[in-house]
């Protein structure tokens, strides 16, 4: 099996969101993890210590590991959060938050 | 903690000691507290003196350990929102002087300087540079290495084993016996439980507390941060539900709020409204948190004697049996001096401090 592929899925049409300002293809119930999966993405944060990539790890919201910045607010679990049309996906450094 | 400082310094002293454990190291009361090393919540007396022991011991592993149990020497801050809890806790603060802790008043235009972070309007507080944090999981497991002690998880014991004369042998576990001429009851909140098991009565019992846990931050809370309430619900003899706001950034990020106290049993279930409580006490102290995520919540159970203090020592009706447990909410800032002071007891010398406060015989059966 291909995670990939959609599963017998047949999701609604495709709508347009943005990661570090590109544009990218979501479909409808799609988590932010997924979304960057399926678009080729495996990581969008930085650790705070060294610096490390990271993206998923546990996948069902327990380990904090996929952290993200949606909409201008850091420390979204990619691996929930689902998408709507518009929204905007960052790269997160670090903590997410300045100084 | 308690098991794993008892080890270190009871080897030290030249002992051959084993660590058993039923769960894995830190897997009870230990990893699920905040990792305080308090001296500014205690009033003058013995539990503070054995505070300040410890602390002093502390400071001493920490030129072995520092960086790998994150010990982190940053003092705490405790704040009162009205005049009158500012005049108390000035008084309370003279008292603990004497007894030789270091405390500082901070006025009301001072904070900003500590914690620039802290809600306006305060009256004022004092401060406390003894006060000090480590990540007591890592505490506990590098303590345990550098006792070389052999160590035993996974392992209950089932039985204390005692000789024709009533002396303790050993124990017997899930797997096999251990034999020794001593045993120290290192088994916080189930402390009273192994007691039992040796025919002693030691009434210790679970006070539970929850930990809220922000998502990582860049360093916004500098010191441990309390109201000045909260000195009132520790010492406080209430079964019914106490917060009261503790807030504390971690070397990791996070921010940890507490503090809840209440006498449930041994009930793991979540609790809304004491985190609803938690999460409010913080924010009227730190505002900036309300637009902070909270991650998680952990809980934990303090290991509670009637009479606030821990038992400490040789149980005089087990011959062999002595008592390290029961140190409620402060057992990891308390665990080097009770380790030393069981490595003292066990090993023939004259403890640093006077047990008789801490002597376990002391409750009466009918107590419990």
């Amino acid at each position: 099996m291909n995670p990939l592929e959609l599963a017998r899925a047949r999701p609604g049409p495709a709508f347009t969101v943005t990661f570090d300002g590109r544009e990218m293809a979501a479909l409808p119930g799609q988590t932010v993890a997924a979304a960057l999966w399926a678009a080729g993405v495996m990581s969008w944060r930085s650790t705070r210590g060294e610096g490390r990539p990271r993206g998923v790890f546990c996948g069902i919201g327990v380990c904090f590991d996929c952290l993200v910045t949606v909409n201008d607010r850091p420390n979204q679990r990619a691996c929930l959060v689902p998408l709507r049309p518009g929204d905007a996906i960052r790269t997160q450094e670090s903590t997410g938050h300045d100084d | 903690m308690m098991g794993a400082a008892c080890a270190l310094y009871a080897s030290r002293a030249g002992l051959d000691v084993v660590v058993v454990d039923r769960g894995p190291v830190a897997g009870g009361t230990t990893g699920a507290g905040e990792g305080n090393l308090l001296v500014s919540d205690k009033e003058p007396g013995p539990e503070l003196e054995l505070a300040l022991l410890s602390a002093r011991l502390w400071t001493d592993l920490a030129g072995e350990l520092g960086g790998r149990i994150e010990y982190e020497p940053k003092g705490g801050l405790v704040v009162a929102a009205e005049p009158e809890g500012l005049a108390a806790l000035e008084v309370f603060a003279a008292g603990q002087r004497a007894a030789g802790v270091t405390a500082s008043g901070v006025a009301a235009d001072q904070l900003d300087e500590l914690e620039p972070y802290l809600a306006p309007g305060l009256a004022g507080g004092v401060f406390y540079p003894q006060d000090t944090q480590v990540m007591p999981t890592l505490a506990a497991a590098h303590l345990v290495r550098a006792s070389g002690a052999r160590l035993a998880t996974g392992r209950t014991v089932t039985e204390v084993l005692r000789g024709a004369d009533g002396a303790v042998r050993g124990v017997r576990t899930d797997r096999g016996e251990i034999h020794a001429p001593a045993v120290v009851n290192a088994a916080g909140t189930w402390g009273g439980e192994l007691a039992a098991l040796a025919g002693a009565h030691l009434p210790v019992l679970p006070r539970r507390g929850f930990v809220l846990v922000t998502e990582p931050l860049p360093r916004r809370v500098r010191h441990k941060v309390y109201a000045a309430d909260y000195v009132a619900d520790v010492a406080s003899d209430s079964a019914a539900l106490q917060t009261s706001p503790v807030v504390e950034g971690t070397a990791a990020g996070p921010v940890l709020i507490g503090a809840s106290r209440e006498r449930v049993g041994f009930d793991r279930s979540f609790s809304l409204p004491v985190l609803r409580a938690l999460a409010a006490g913080a924010t009227r102290l730190f505002p900036f948190l309300a637009e902070v995520r909270a991650m998680r919540s952990y809980l934990g159970f303090r290991p509670y004697l009637p009479d606030h203090l821990p038992a400490i020592g040789p149980d005089p009706r087990v011959p062999g049996l002595f008592h390290a447990c029961g140190h409620e909410g402060a057992g990891i800032g308390l665990a080097t001096g009770t380790g030393q002071l069981i490595a003292q007891v066990l090993s023939g010398a004259d403890p640093a401090l006077d047990l008789t406060p801490f002597r376990p015989e002391r409750f009466a059966e009918e107590a419990a």
